[in-house]
């Protein structure tokens, strides 16, 4: 932020016209939003009708929940993202301690190798991703949804940054001690990356809680489907469709991340900051 | 320091992250190019060398080279646009505008968003008939358009949708980098008599650089990778009018299920992130340090 004693001259307030611009565009952001909202708690007859004299009701959310295993789609997601997010921490924390830590013959290599993925995703890989998970047996299972992202070159890349700051005198200091490896880790470096940790879950969580195109691809059951796929399901089903009904069951699906950021919403932008910048 | 002190305890610290690596990133990149040289296997014939048939059948695709350009169309759409606005709201909230707050949670909103429910709302916001812009074009007495069954207007909608959701997202990246402008440099400026104009395109907008190259960058690699609100919204439709290269190469692959021409085509794919991971490289990455 600016130091209080110099203040910039053009940073100091925004001239009446801009506030307006500023504030329509907002406006104009939170507008699909807004609608969505107004849909999904009125009845069906006002879903495009404005007055100020539209019911309020929660009946498109019951029916909703009640017409498809929304129940079930929360688990599943639910599972996914935390089994990819803890997959990740580990895998990462470990990739990029070698890294970082160590000198060893083939590490430029090596991390060349996880500097590739930044490039070709899983995501892209969708053919050939999907026949391996064939050959394993594991095709519509969320274990085969997750593990093409359990190792997160992001991740590792991210980790390093920062466990390469650590200070050196610490490491030292803890080894002289009588620390093992695995304790300086935990002990030393796991606990200064804390805020990396943090910026990290929170763009994985969001990231795979979105995720749809492979999810869509790799499963086909109630079992194994997240809500994202789920949602694709129970709102392409051409019986009738009755939009009041699909935007109830969209922003349920999306009401837990959106909550999440309401509450945290320093966290994620700063969390997104950091994890984007590098 | 015993930082070389066994050489084992790196490798057994990479291990797993690399098998994993290796076998859904490497792998699988390496095996479409091996298997885009062959054909399908079908029940009655098994996968034969085919050499460069599956290339010569995308050269004659008309459909592959339609999901081609309008994939270009769609990032030369998206990414200046939601580039510029991307810098206004930026420039907006760090000036201090009154209610910046509540400003930034509604231009960062969409981001967090599924991209799957962000089509959906968007999608009864563009239905026929009924939805929110037929009922606003009504209102004005415009005749009515069938916005997404059109193949003319198609592409514009998912161009609108898609500068909706990222806009915010991109704005946090310059929100940092005006953060880390001395506010010096306008105490300056404006001595000199420079106007607020003249100090965004002088002084804030060079500085700004090598963020403006890292958002594009990004953009350009979000534009062939996510596909999600084409599977929504219109299913490349109409008449393949909106169908980008990734949602192209999942149809071949798993509606059509041949898979050794969705292979060749991901090798397209494959081709254009590669020219894009060289020119970040060698134009970005000179000053971002991989150290």
């Amino acid at each position: 932020m600016n130091s209080p004693n110099v203040t910039d001259p053009f940073g100091r307030r925004c001239p009446v016209l801009e506030t307006i611009a500023a504030w329509l565009l907002g406006c104009l952001w939170l507008l699909p939003l807004l609608y969505a909202v107004w849909t999904a708690f009125h009845p069906a007859e006002f879903a495009t009708r404005f007055t100020l004299a539209a019911p309020l009701t929660l009946q498109n959310f019951i029916n909703a929940w009640q017409a498809a295993p929304f129940p079930r789609y929360f688990l599943n997601t639910f599972l996914l993202v935390t089994m990819i997010l803890a997959a990740q921490m580990v895998l990462s924390t470990m990739a990029a301690y070698a890294f970082a830590r160590f000198t060893f013959r083939g590490a430029d290599l090596m991390f060349l190798l996880v500097l590739m993925q930044l490039m070709v995703m899983p995501d892209i890989l969708i053919v050939e991703n999907y026949s391996t998970m064939n050959k394993l047996g594991l095709r519509d299972t969320i274990l085969s949804i997750g593990l093409p992202y359990f190792a997160s070159a992001f991740g590792i890349f991210l980790l390093r940054q920062t466990f390469k700051s650590v200070p050196r005198e610490l490491d030292e200091a803890a080894t002289v001690e009588g620390a093992s490896a695995l304790q300086v880790l935990t002990k030393v470096y796991m606990p200064l990356a804390k805020p990396i940790y943090l910026a990290f879950g929170l763009v994985s969580v969001s990231t795979h809680w979105n995720n749809f195109l492979w999810p869509l691809i790799i499963t086909n059951s109630v079992e194994s489907r997240p809500l994202t796929v789920g949602l694709q399901v129970f709102s392409s089903t051409d019986q009738g469709v009755d939009w009041s009904i699909i935007t109830a069951a969209t922003l349920m699906t999306s009401a837990p991340l959106l909550v999440a950021f309401l509450l945290f919403q320093r966290q994620f932008v700063q969390s997104f900051m950091r994890a984007g910048i590098r | 320091m015993n930082r070389t002190h066994s050489s084992i305890t790196p490798w057994l610290l990479l291990a797993p992250a690399m098998v994993l690596l290796l076998g859904f990133t490497h792998y699988p990149a390496v095996a479409t190019i091996w298997h885009s040289f062959f054909s399908t296997a079908k029940a009655a014939r098994p996968s034969v060398f085919v050499g460069l048939e599956n290339y010569a059948l995308a050269a004659d695709d008309p459909v592959f080279w339609r999901a081609l350009a309008n994939n270009l169309w769609f990032a030369i759409g998206t990414i200046p646009v939601s580039i510029a606005l991307a810098i206004m709201m930026a420039l907006w909230i760090n000036d201090r505008v009154a209610g910046r707050g509540l400003l930034r949670l509604a231009y960062f909103t969409p981001t967090v968003l599924p991209m799957i429910a962000v089509a959906n709302i968007w999608l009864f916001f563009y239905t026929p008939q009924y939805g929110l812009l037929e009922q606003l074009t009504q209102a004005l007495g415009l005749p009515s358009h069938n916005w997404l069954g059109n193949p003319d207007t198609v592409l514009g909608c998912l161009i609108v949708v898609a500068i909706w959701k990222e806009a915010g997202f991109f704005m946090i990246f310059y929100l940092a980098a005006l953060q880390q402008i001395s506010p010096v440099l306008a105490e300056a400026a404006s001595l000199e008599g420079a106007s607020r104009w003249q100090y965004f395109w002088r002084v804030q907008f060079p500085l700004l650089m090598p963020t403006t190259l890292f958002v594009l960058i990004n953009a350009l690699i979000n534009s062939f990778r996510l596909v999600d609100h084409i599977v929504v919204m219109t299913k490349g439709g109409p008449d393949n009018a909106s169908s980008l290269l990734l949602y192209y190469i999942y149809e071949v692959g798993f509606s059509f299920w041949d898979s050794a021409y969705a292979a060749a085509l991901t090798v397209v794919l494959l081709v254009v992130l590669a020219v894009v991971a060289i020119v970040k490289f060698r134009f970005l990455d000179r000053r971002t340090h991989y150290q």
